[in-house]
């Protein structure tokens, strides 16, 4: 896993933590290389394991969670009863050999089991640590514990899905902990390129709400220059329009935009009624937002009975934008994504072989890959305490008979 | 660069010495990427990456042509922290400009459409071929390569490409997107971490390379597992609207906003040992209020298992729970949520954001003043290290005032940057 070829090779991380954005952020550094280490317990093993579906067969079980594998590909697991002063011990050897620890517990847990970063750091001079949460490590509200769907909804984003008259709407699972583990990468590799040339480590404070009010930050501004408030307007857009998605034959959906009065025109060619470009309704871009649901009709009773792909092709071909809706299904056949082999199906030890996904950057000689399938519940302690760590087999026995394992 | 790399005779036009390259002109040695250059020619799919990298530390210059309009909202949350260089990179001259910088920068940003006759020369091989150790990132709507690489995409068809918008909006209803546009912010957070892990091979020994974003693929990533159950099950997650699926293995719904008195609340029945908490804690709350419990009086939450419960169950309980939050407020529940450890948060605004109390105690806005002596608020670095969130310079607000020090940091002697500033005046005029 340590190839040489890896833009991240020799980098060894260690992860304290589960659900998402922690693993998640790991599991991006494991593709391009590092060598990543997931700490759980058999008391506490990560929640993904266990609280969500799918599972195989939809039968619950520990090692069974497609969940939990889907952002622990290219890792090594292994079990450390953090409870105990042996796994204490060997957690913080463990901490001693990484270059970066990640975690995701509550703000303050990690120093409490005396593995904070000022602590740390004492063993280990150039540690990066970077911890994420809800809120960050500091603030009244630091200490909240929350979940990622819902942070989503205190970030800005479920207020702006839906109509303008509706009720906010979700996001599917907790988007705002991507924008975290993404932005989580970025400051842990600037952190080793400082480490790297001065020896110095860190510690970042991670604030997921942050990140993601940090994808909200031009309507941010907005609001701040002059008051204006970034409500939830459906798929309507201040300048393309029509600007929507249109139901296609055998249930498919097909998004579009037009942003001039020559691709609008383009769009009526392809759909065989190019007197709507001519329809004064519709003329000019001012006149297709004023019209903009007898032309959102006009356009959907053309879409009905085409089919989205050929149309998407059609239109893209004549210089508009278009692109069938994919659903989750639809994505394992996207032709765009599967030229970039963003699925990579491994072998799993009870799930099978199961797809997992790329992240949305590849570099073109030291190429990121799925190294191998997420591990089963302390899968790899043995590789992990003796090969990477340096144990002998009496020494990490004698750690197992003390239960530092379990 | 502050790295090795560029060395003597790598300038294919003049032949200088690499030696004339100013190294960073201030040192900050408490920025992570203190002295690396990057080079920022991209349009709104790139500038939150050229921010980020920004905001940990490097030298980001934003390069924009002499007319553009900078006024846009998003231009100017996602430019600042950046230096800002006037120079036409469609113009033969600015070009020439531009490739020449190549050869001082670390990272090259852009978002050039792939076989795009008009910017071939910011194809990867030719910029490869002007400097072996920049780091090229190109970030497109659906990658650099692939049958549908030079197809167009704006916001909403790279969500809709994505699988974003299939989850998103009423069951019966269309594919939603979110209407503050998401795409670029999720194609520039991957570019911010494909371009830092090409430099951690390249400070690693290894030369550069070209980062090959897809705005597309960047925002699958944002479905969380969804994927995971078709792949497992064969099934297909689908839009739930205002509520939460994909939880039961008897495919039950659980609500997820509920009306309160200025607007709605999230609120998720959840299990494990922290759903366990909120769930007890809430009916305490209800019970200190002197609100109806109905079925909750005597719900024993450690027996309860939300992925186990039937859609009767779920109504059932969700009943009184509404009553409740019907009688309070957002910051009301924030507030007592807080508190009572529990899980779930108002639906904000960005009113309610911008006066959110915990941001404030973070330091999170950054006041910039203009030149004309007026403020602008923005959001601020995007992190904190050692206790300190890392200050936001720049304004991008200046005209042309830094082009000049912009290329003699760039290596440019006086004579030449006398003649691209005469040169841009005529273009100006």
């Amino acid at each position: 896993m340590t190839g040489t070829t890896q833009a991240l090779g020799g980098i060894k991380v260690v992860e304290l933590g589960g659900y998402a954005a922690g693993p998640h952020a790991g599991k991006v550094l494991a593709n391009f290389g590092a060598t990543v280490v997931h700490v759980e317990s058999h008391k506490r093993p990560d929640g993904f394991r266990l609280e969500y579906p799918p599972f195989k067969d939809n039968i619950a079980g520990i090692n069974r969670g497609g969940c939990f594998a889907f952002f622990n590909d290219s890792k090594y697991g292994v079990t450390l009863d953090l409870k105990k002063a042996e796994g204490l011990e060997l957690a913080r050897r463990l901490i001693d050999w990484a270059d970066i620890v990640i975690e995701n517990m509550r703000p303050g847990v990690v120093t409490r089991l005396g593995l904070g970063y000022e602590e740390m750091r004492e063993t280990n001079p150039g540690l990066i640590m970077l911890s994420t949460c809800n809120m960050g490590q500091t603030g009244p509200r630091a200490h909240t514990p929350g979940f990622g769907t819902q942070l989503s909804s205190l970030a800005g984003f479920c207020g702006a899905i839906g109509d303008a008259e509706g009720p906010p709407m979700l996001l599917y699972g907790p988007y705002i902990d991507f924008i975290a583990s993404l932005m989580a990468c970025a400051a842990i590799l600037a952190a080793l390129d400082r480490k790297r040339h001065t020896g110095k480590g860190c510690w970042i404070d991670l604030s997921q709400y942050e990140c993601g009010v940090q994808f909200m930050a031009g309507a941010m501004f907005g609001y701040h220059r002059d008051g204006t408030i970034a409500g939830r307007n459906a798929n309507r857009d201040r300048v393309a329009a029509p600007h929507n998605a249109y139901q296609c034959e055998n249930d498919r959906w097909l998004a579009l935009s037009c942003h001039t009065d020559s691709e609008f025109a383009a769009l009526t060619r392809v759909l065989g009624c190019p007197d709507l470009a001519d329809d004064p309704r519709f003329s000019g871009v001012a006149d297709r937002h004023e019209n903009l649901r007898a032309l959102d009709a006009a356009i959907g009773a053309k879409m009905v009975s085409r089919d989205a792909e050929a149309t998407a092709v059609a239109l893209q071909e004549a210089g508009v934008a278009a692109y069938p809706v994919n659903t989750v299904a639809d994505l394992f056949a996207d032709p765009q994504l599967n030229a970039r082999r963003s699925w990579r199906p491994r072998e799993h030890g009870e799930i099978g072989e199961q797809n997992y996904l790329m992240p949305g950057f590849d570099l073109s000689s030291t190429r990121g890959d799925v190294t191998r399938a997420a591990p089963l519940l302390g899968g790899d302690n043995r590789i992990v305490f003796e090969d990477l760590l340096g144990l002998d087999r009496q020494e990490l026995d004698a750690y197992v008979t003390q239960g530092a394992l379990h | 660069m502050r790295s090795p790399g560029c060395t003597a005779g790598c300038f294919p036009w003049h032949g200088q010495a690499a030696s004339l390259v100013a190294r960073a002109t201030a040192s900050r040695p408490d920025r992570m990427l203190d002295g690396y250059k990057v080079l920022d020619l991209s349009g709104q799919l790139g500038w939150l990456a050229g921010r980020m990298l920004a905001d940990l530390g490097a030298d980001v210059v934003k390069v924009e042509p002499p007319a553009a309009e900078l006024d846009d909202a998003d231009w100017r949350a996602l430019n600042i922290n950046k230096r800002l260089l006037r120079l036409d990179p469609g113009s033969r001259a600015g070009t020439r400009v531009l490739q020449r910088m190549f050869t001082a920068a670390d990272i090259l940003i852009e978002t050039a459409r792939p076989g795009d006759p008009d910017t071939a020369w910011l194809a990867p091989e030719r910029v490869a071929a002007i400097s072996a150790e920049l780091i090229h990132v190109s970030i497109t709507p659906y990658g650099h390569r692939g049958p549908r690489a030079g197809w167009r995409g704006s916001d909403l068809e790279i969500m809709a490409a994505g699988g974003a918008m299939a989850l998103a909006g009423e069951p019966d209803g269309a594919p939603l997107r979110i209407s503050v546009p998401q795409a670029c912010s999720w194609a520039g957070v991957h570019a911010a971490a494909g371009a830092l892990t090409a430099l951690a091979h390249r400070t690693a020994g290894g030369g550069g390379q070209h980062v090959d974003v897809s705005a597309q693929a960047s925002v699958v990533v944002a479905l969380a597992h969804a994927p995971t159950f078709f792949d497992l099950l064969g099934e297909i997650p689908s839009r739930a609207g205002s509520h939460i699926t994909g939880r039961t293995v008897k495919g039950a719904v659980y609500r997820a906003f509920w009306p309160c008195k200025d607007g709605h609340i999230n609120f998720v029945i959840y299990g494990g040992p922290a759903g366990r908490r909120t769930n007890k804690a809430l009916v305490a709350w209800i019970r200190d209020k002197g609100l109806p419990l109905g079925p909750l009086e005597d719900l024993d939450w450690d027996a309860f298992d939300p992925k186990l419960a039937s859609q009767e169950e779920v109504d059932r309980i969700e009943a009184p729970l509404a009553e409740f939050f019907r009688s309070i407020t957002k910051s009301e529940f924030l507030e007592g949520a807080c508190a009572r450890e529990m899980l779930g948060y108002p639906v904000s605004t960005v009113a309610d954001i911008a006066t959110d109390p915990q941001l404030e105690a973070r330091h999170f806005w950054q006041d910039l003043t203009l030149h004309d002596g007026g403020s602008e608020r923005h959001c601020g670095s995007f992190y904190v290290v050692d206790g300190l969130r890392p200050g936001v310079r720049n304004p991008a607000a200046a005209a042309n005032a830094g082009s000049a020090a912009i290329l003699e940091d760039y290596g440019f002697s006086a004579e030449e940057i006398t003649a691209f500033r005469s040169h841009d005046e005529e273009v100006a005029a």
